[in-house]
């Protein structure tokens, strides 16, 4: 009796072994492990893609079409003729005006997660064979927010143009100005916007390229002023952020409202330029020119 | 410490430059210049009560005064939406700006706006756009100009008045790239810690002042109110003048390049 009691029991465990590892084997069907960066998650669609085709399809998702982020460096890729890129002050860094609390620190460690140190990277480069300076803003260093950093990287591309007597194209992605520097951030709106006046005035060619998302103070400043403004597909473009204007009006904003293709409408954008064409279309704004 | 005390904090000079009873841009243009005629519309798609702007006259000299006006009641605030511009306000200020320039009047400016107004109509109108243009149009404008800032001065609705050889405020007023409440609530997701906010921040006169962004305090014995307005007004006439004065005899290229150099060192 003891015997066939501990026989039960025995037969009991094993089956409940049995069971846990059938449970577990369902689990990882169910969360498969992979190794890392194979797969990429839409944040539009929700579905589960490929990263290679992910990357072959220029970051766009294979199933909804939505644009993904890209780095500045993977655009630059994208747009510079292989080989011809020369950054420019690659290790300028905010000096933290304010002595704002614990700002530094996470400076320091953007840069470390990042390959960025700071939210935009600028240089010159050929386009099919004709030279521009070039600047794109990277949504990874703090939502590719506006400090003296990035107002100073960008003036100094647009002077460096218009000494060169080159065109100068920028990719703008922000979410505005950086809080933590407060006034000297905003202060870089004007900078910038004085020196783009001055390459104006020396009769050169300035191409913005509106991607997602970009808002605030780099809208009110040099995203707006291209001889020629170009955006990606449905790309988010304003002054407030879509949250502030429910709040202030107090209602659901429309559907669309803010899409490249909402200001394509009401006459803010030239063109909206499918990402793989990009290249051809600078080109050819730049041949005219 | 008694001393400190006393001092008023940074959310005390916020209060003070938001007060209802602060005198607005009207007050002062009516006390410092003489016949003031106003002008109005953007000759695109309409007149924003929220920008007022004309011709006027200080000591035998035209100028142009162009300033950001809230409401002195509350209908007149919601005439003037709490002085609040809309995209066409900011493109009435740069066609008088550029007739300023046209004619050589110097232009003076008064900042009083908690921002550019958030609204459907005002993205569909291009706020963004409205702004960038003035700060691109005003870096190079060939004659003298000069803002103030008299009570709030809210961000890049603000900074679309202030691309000036100076910019001055008055030391109760505030200049900030947030208000206090949405600095707040962005960076600790609390707008009720704005107190907190307002002080490191470092939007207060004198904070601006020790930054460089700002020239000149005018200076306040009393919160300046519509009681004591006149003798914060006679100081500031007499800035002004000085002002004006010093840019005798320079050329247009060199009044914007000093204004160029100016927002180049920031």
């Amino acid at each position: 009796m003891l015997r066939d009691m501990f026989k039960k029991t025995d037969t009991k465990t094993s089956e409940k072994k049995a069971k846990q590892s059938r449970k577990a084997a369902r689990r990882s069907q169910q969360e498969p492990q992979v190794p890392e960066g194979l797969f990429q998650k839409c944040q539009n669609c929700g579905e589960t893609v490929y990263a290679e085709d992910v990357a072959e399809n220029n970051d766009i998702c294979p199933h909804c079409n939505s644009y993904f982020r890209i780095s500045p460096r993977k655009r630059i890729g994208m747009i510079i003729d292989e080989g011809t890129f020369e950054e420019w002050d690659a290790d300028l860094e905010s000096t933290d005006p304010l002595h704002f609390p614990g700002y530094k620190k996470k400076l320091e460690n953007l840069k470390q997660l990042t390959d960025l140190s700071e939210a935009v990277v600028t240089g010159k480069g050929t386009i099919n064979g004709l030279p521009t300076v070039i600047a794109v803003m990277g949504t990874d260093f703090m939502m590719g927010s506006m400090g003296e950093a990035v107002g100073e990287k960008v003036t100094r591309a647009v002077e460096r143009a218009t000494a060169n007597r080159l065109p100068i194209v920028i990719f703008t992605c922000s979410g505005g100005a950086r809080m933590q520097e407060g006034m000297v951030s905003l202060m870089q709106m004007a900078k910038t916007s004085a020196a783009l006046k001055k390459h104006d005035e020396a009769g050169l060619l300035y191409v913005t390229v509106l991607t997602d998302p970009t808002t605030g103070g780099v809208t009110a400043s040099f995203a707006m002023l291209g001889d020629v403004i170009l955006a990606e597909p449905k790309a988010l473009i304003g002054f407030a952020g879509p949250r502030v204007i429910a709040q202030t009006i107090g209602q659901k904003l429309p559907e669309g409202f803010q899409t490249a293709e909402f200001l394509l409408e009401h006459g803010f954008v030239d063109k909206i330029v499918e990402r793989k064409n990009l290249k051809y279309v600078l080109y050819t704004l730049i041949r005219s020119c | 410490m008694k001393e400190e005390k006393q001092e008023l904090t940074p959310w005390d000079r916020v209060q003070i430059a938001r007060a209802r009873d602060r005198p607005t841009a009207l007050d002062y243009i009516s006390l410092i210049f003489r016949s003031f005629m106003e002008m109005h519309g953007d000759r695109e798609f309409g007149d924003d009560p929220a920008i007022v702007g004309g011709l006027a006259r200080i000591h035998h000299r035209n100028v142009t005064v162009i300033g950001q006006q809230k409401g002195r009641t509350t209908k007149e605030n919601i005439k003037r939406n709490f002085g609040m511009p809309s995209p066409e306000g900011y493109r009435k200020a740069l066609r008088l700006m550029k007739q300023a320039e046209k004619f050589h009047r110097p232009i003076i400016c008064f900042v009083d706006t908690p921002g550019a107004f958030c609204g459907i109509e005002a993205e569909e109108r291009g706020q963004g756009e409205a702004i960038a243009r003035n700060l691109f149009e005003m870096s190079s404008l060939k004659v003298p100009v000069l803002s103030i800032v008299i009570g709030e001065g809210g961000s890049g609705g603000a900074l679309a008045l202030a691309v000036a050889n100076q910019v001055w405020m008055l030391e109760n007023s505030m200049y900030s790239i947030l208000s206090p409440e949405g600095f707040a609530s962005i960076l600790w997701k609390d707008g009720k810690r704005a107190d907190e906010a307002a002080a490191v921040m470092k939007c207060t006169a004198k904070d601006l002042k020790e930054l460089g962004i700002i020239e000149k305090i005018i200076e306040e014995k009393e919160p300046v109110s519509i009681v004591n307005i006149e003798s914060v007004a006679n100081q500031m006439k007499k800035g002004i003048i000085e002002f004006l004065e010093s840019y005798d005899g320079k050329t247009g290229e060199e009044i914007a390049e000093e204004r160029y150099s100016r927002f180049r060192s920031f």
